[in-house]
């Protein structure tokens, strides 16, 4: 479920403050020296980094979900030296003589599923087609949001009109059923999915950028540079881009945890990649031989989890960006 | 609420729908080559498949005759026949949307109900324990995939302790009609029920949360305290109204949610709705079924949003009385 | 007895680095039937004052001194007694009526609220008096029913003043009333009020940036800045004759019409008001002032009470400073 876990913001809505002005509320302002137009924008750009960074660790919500974040990195990072070969179907098959469907026993700390995999080495396979997944699904996502919104906010006019009732449309219909006819198409592969999720997730952010590139727009500098002669490509890149940046990176957590949500969700309903395993088809398989009723707990609750504490630590860190673009959302 | 705002929304939201339908030809129609799907399903040899094609009316120009062929088709209420079963669509369909109506009505109600209660006491109690405990617990939820929290609690309650059936929507050997009935349809409802509401209350809390915490700082706030009102009529007479009015649109893009959800839910619980339909027919490839399914939803959201939408207008007095 | 008394009141907001003192140490007095104007620059601590006469100040703000409303001590109310008291003793016009008035409310069921708050069981008869005091005020009785969006700003601030009076309060406090109006408007709702004022005998507090303004509706003057008072006097003579140099800059500012001694020559003053939070040493105003000389960094000055009702702060007075022994008449 794609966006921002707040009401949009609206035209007459105060424009949330720019990182550089918080940098110089601050006093994280530089002194002038004379420099190169190059260097003062990467400067500016730092300063601004470093006080978002600054009120960022102000949000324990976010900082306690940047940590596990972190952890699920370092854990798919870690997977070669932790799971041999993995990334093929091979690191998880095990020897013949392995136990099936066994609960968990030295060895086999998690216990084992049907074919004698190890659970444990699965649900470590599975976090780096999670993060995987997550990540170029929001690329893609993000891609095509943001060049949609701009585009309609900064061309405005008829492009504007017509960019919008596309989003509107893309954004009633609903994701899931777009998404499980799309994939059932397609076919079922990684990059299929990464596709098909780019396509029912982009609607949202590109609302939220146009809005911001609204604003944006309207701002002073921005009527200056194209005074002084600065074409379109320009303008965007190094005026409307930089500064639509805080709210978009902040879309692009709460897209990432949706991505996630997804792509189990498509996984455990039969359209994940067969030739992966993922922790939403491990709920699958374990759905599918009864590991309910039979009690055999250890083929469900681990993956399940995992996707649980994954998306929860993107949320809350999605959740620190909204307290600081929305000062009211501040821990008193 | 001029005619005109009236208009303009039953307008979009038609041409919404001519989109969907659009979409859904050129996906299948396009995207897939419906008589090699069907021929893969069935196992026919390229000689029957060739006839199907001509049967099916696949070998026509896709634009624009297989579009209006389409189209007619399903206003006039033929939506093809099913690939694995042969039997015309709106047929298997028919029973189905009963209990999805069910299911998805009242998991909506609730999940609305509780979680606009729970965001409203958040946001104002801000940066109480209760707040906190409570923001936690709706990120939590949000995180949850509902297929996942749906065999928690059935572990729990139907294998557990026994409390719940495990599935269905009635039991074979209970009465079809009579309170007797639909109490063994609420005890078959209640899990999934839950399941749905759980998933979504989070999303309904969050953003009403965000309103209140919006609303609570504006001038007018002030003004109602200045005049020696008790806090908790400020929250009900000030506050409150105006922290549902944004909320009333921006729940009905969670209603899309929901209804997705309800597919997984419905296949954990096997409840025969339109979900658990999907699920079979997402493992057959059984495409009619699928696009006259992604039809029925994407025609029940845009018709949520109208009426949010003419709602809306009606309760924002800026909008009413424009 | 006077309707407010204040003494030796300091108010000071709590930030996350100390404290930030906007009120320190102010004392004035409001007579039946008087109008006292307080005037200064932002952040001097005159809306402050407004705020800790009803205590509408955030929670953690700490308020020390004394407050009397019609010889009651604000500050040692009981929430119960301070609800009765807000309102029907001293109630609130707001700057920027904008955003001060229930948009999803009609206004006369706004102003039927402040009414039935303080009078329950005059549910029956509120609606009349609510349509009364729209009369009085300049709008038509029968704009009972309308919603706020349909006002334009200077009726929806007319309607604020309707509201106010809606208890017979014995202290008014106007907090900006014509600030966020245009000039045409302004003069028409100060009109208003100073025909209210007499009409009804109101008391009136009158907080404003706009020295000129005061001229027209206020008795006396209290001049601010930085949380203290700085001078005092009768309306017209402070403004016509200031004495403090900081009166006299803010005077300048605003030169009347046929003004002999500003005219052609207003004065501004350069700088900004001080940081509540990083107040400077001695007399605050002695970085921008024009005639600061040796003791002013180092000593603050206390109220020299000077002939005809007057008093300033200023260490140029003889009988400002503290540790000075004289206390002769001066000139000024």
């Amino acid at each position: 479920m794609p966006g921002s876990l707040q009401p949009e913001m609206l035209p007459g809505d105060p424009e949330p403050k720019p990182m550089t002005a918080i940098a110089d509320e601050q006093g994280l302002t530089p002194e002038i020296l004379p420099k190169s137009r190059r260097s003062i924008g990467r400067e500016r750009r730092l300063r601004s980094l470093r006080a978002s960074w600054a009120l960022f660790r102000t949000s324990w919500i976010g900082l306690a979900g940047l940590v596990v974040l972190c952890l699920f990195i370092l854990i798919a990072l870690a997977a070669p030296l932790l799971v041999p070969k993995s990334g093929t179907l091979e690191a998880v098959t095990v020897a013949s003589g392995s136990p099936r469907l066994s609960p968990p026993v030295p060895g086999y700390p998690l216990g084992t599923d049907k074919f004698g995999r190890s659970i444990s080495t699965m649900l470590i396979w599975g976090a780096q087609v999670s993060l995987l997944v997550g990540a170029l699904a929001t690329v893609g996502t993000m891609v095509i949001g943001a060049a949609v919104g701009i585009s309609a906010g900064f061309f405005g006019g008829r492009i504007d009109s017509l960019l919008m009732r596309l989003t509107d449309w893309f954004l009633v219909i609903p994701w899931l059923a777009l998404a499980l006819v799309l994939a059932s198409i397609l076919g079922p592969t990684l990059l299929n999915i990464i596709v098909v999720i780019s396509i029912t997730s982009w609607a949202f952010t590109a609302r939220v950028v146009r809005a911001q590139a609204l604003t944006v727009k309207s701002r002073p500098y921005v009527e200056r540079a194209k005074a002084l002669g600065g074409r379109n490509w320009h303008v965007i890149t190094r005026h409307v881009l930089p500064n639509t940046f805080p709210i978009v990176f902040a879309q692009t957590i709460l897209i990432a945890a949706a991505a996630i949500l997804t792509e189990s969700t498509l996984a455990f309903l039969g359209l994940g990649d067969p030739q992966s395993v993922s922790w939403g088809k491990m709920l699958q398989e374990g759905f599918n031989q009864a590991a309910i009723t039979t009690g055999r707990w250890w083929l469900i609750i681990p993956p399940g989890l995992c996707i649980v504490v994954l998306v929860l630590s993107l949320t809350m860190i999605g959740y620190a960006f909204d307290q600081i673009l929305n000062p009211r959302l501040r821990d008193r | 609420m001029s005619w005109r705002y009236l208009a303009k929304r039953v307008l979009s939201a038609i041409a919404t729908l001519a989109f969907v339908l659009v979409i859904n030809f050129v996906m299948f129609r396009v995207l897939g080559d419906p008589a090699r799907t069907i021929g893969r399903a069935q196992q026919l040899n390229p000689q029957e498949v060739a006839e199907l094609r001509v049967q099916q009316g696949i070998d026509r120009p896709v634009f624009p005759d297989q579009l209006i062929v389409y189209t007619k088709n399903t206003l006039t209420g033929d939506l093809g026949s099913s690939y694995y079963s042969g039997r015309p669509v709106s047929e298997t369909i028919a029973g189905r949307v009963w209990p999805t109506m069910l299911l998805v009505g009242t998991a909506t109600i609730f999940s609305t109900l509780i979680g606009v209660l729970l965001g409203i006491k958040g946001g104002w109690k801000h940066g109480s324990l209760f707040d906190r405990s409570s923001l936690l617990g709706a990120m939590t939820l949000y995180s949850i995939p509902e297929f996942f929290l749906g065999m928690l609690l059935m572990i729990v309650f139907s294998a557990g302790l026994g409390w719940f059936p495990t599935g269905g929507y009635q039991s074979p050997t209970a009465p079809s009609t009579g309170l007797a009935h639909w109490l063994d349809v609420l005890n078959h409802l209640f899990l999934p029920c839950l399941t749905l509401t759980l998933a979504y209350i989070g999303e309904y809390s969050l953003i009403m949360r965000a309103s209140v915490l919006d609303v609570r700082g504006e001038d007018f706030v002030g003004t109602a305290r200045a005049k020696g009102i008790r806090e908790k009529h400020v929250l009900r007479r000030h506050v409150v109204p105006n922290a549902l009015l944004p909320i009333v649109t921006v729940s009905v893009l969670y209603f899309g949610f929901l209804l997705g959800g309800s597919i997984a839910t419905e296949y954990v619980f096997s409840y025969p709705g339109l979900g658990l339909l999907t699920a079979k027919a997402l493992a057959n490839l059984d495409f009619p079924i699928l696009q006259a399914i992604f039809l029925i939803f994407s025609a029940a959201v845009i018709a949520a949003n109208l009426v949010a939408d003419i709602l809306y207008g009606y309760i924002d007095p800026r909008v009413r009385y424009a | 007895m006077s309707v407010l008394s204040v003494r030796d009141l300091h108010v000071t907001y709590h930030t996350g680095s100390g404290g930030a003192p906007a009120v320190r140490g102010v004392n004035f007095d409001i007579e039946r039937g008087e109008v006292l104007g307080l005037a200064g620059e932002s952040g001097c601590g005159k809306s402050t004052i407004a705020g800790a006469i009803i205590r509408l100040l955030p929670d953690k703000t700490k308020i020390a001194g004394e407050i009397l409303l019609e010889g009651k001590s604000v500050l040692d109310m009981k929430p119960g007694q301070l609800r009765a008291a807000r309102w029907n003793e001293a109630s609130i016009i707001f700057q920027g009526a904008m955003h001060a008035l229930n948009p999803v409310t009609s206004i006369g069921d706004q102003i039927i609220e402040a009414i039935v708050t303080h009078d329950p069981g005059s549910t029956k008869t509120a609606p009349a008096k609510a349509a009364k005091l729209l009369e009085q005020v300049g709008l038509s009785g029968r704009r009972i029913d309308d919603y706020p969006h349909r006002l334009s700003g200077g009726q929806k601030q007319r309607v604020m003043i309707a509201m106010a009076l809606a208890c017979d309060p014995a202290l008014v406090i106007a907090d900006e009333p014509t600030t966020a109006l245009d000039v045409m408007v302004q003069a028409q709702v100060l009109s208003l009020l100073a025909d209210l004022q007499s009409e009804l005998g109101l008391s009136m507090l009158f907080i404003t940036h706009d020295l000129s303004v005061l001229v027209e509706v206020a008795d006396r003057i209290d001049v601010m800045y930085a949380g203290q008072v700085v001078e005092e006097g009768p309306a017209e003579d402070v403004f016509t004759s200031p004495v403090h140099p900081y009166t006299k800059a803010l005077a300048g500012a605003y030169p009347l019409i046929g003004d002999r001694i500003y005219r052609g020559n207003p004065t501004g003053l350069a700088g900004d008001p001080p940081d509540p939070e990083d107040i400077p040493s001695g007399c605050a105003f002695h970085p921008r002032c024009a005639e600061a000389f040796g003791p002013c960094p180092t000593t603050i000055p206390s109220l020299a009470p000077s002939h005809d009702g007057r008093a300033s702060a200023c260490l140029l007075i003889e009988g400002a400073d503290p540790g000075a022994t004289t206390s002769e008449e001066v000139s000024s």
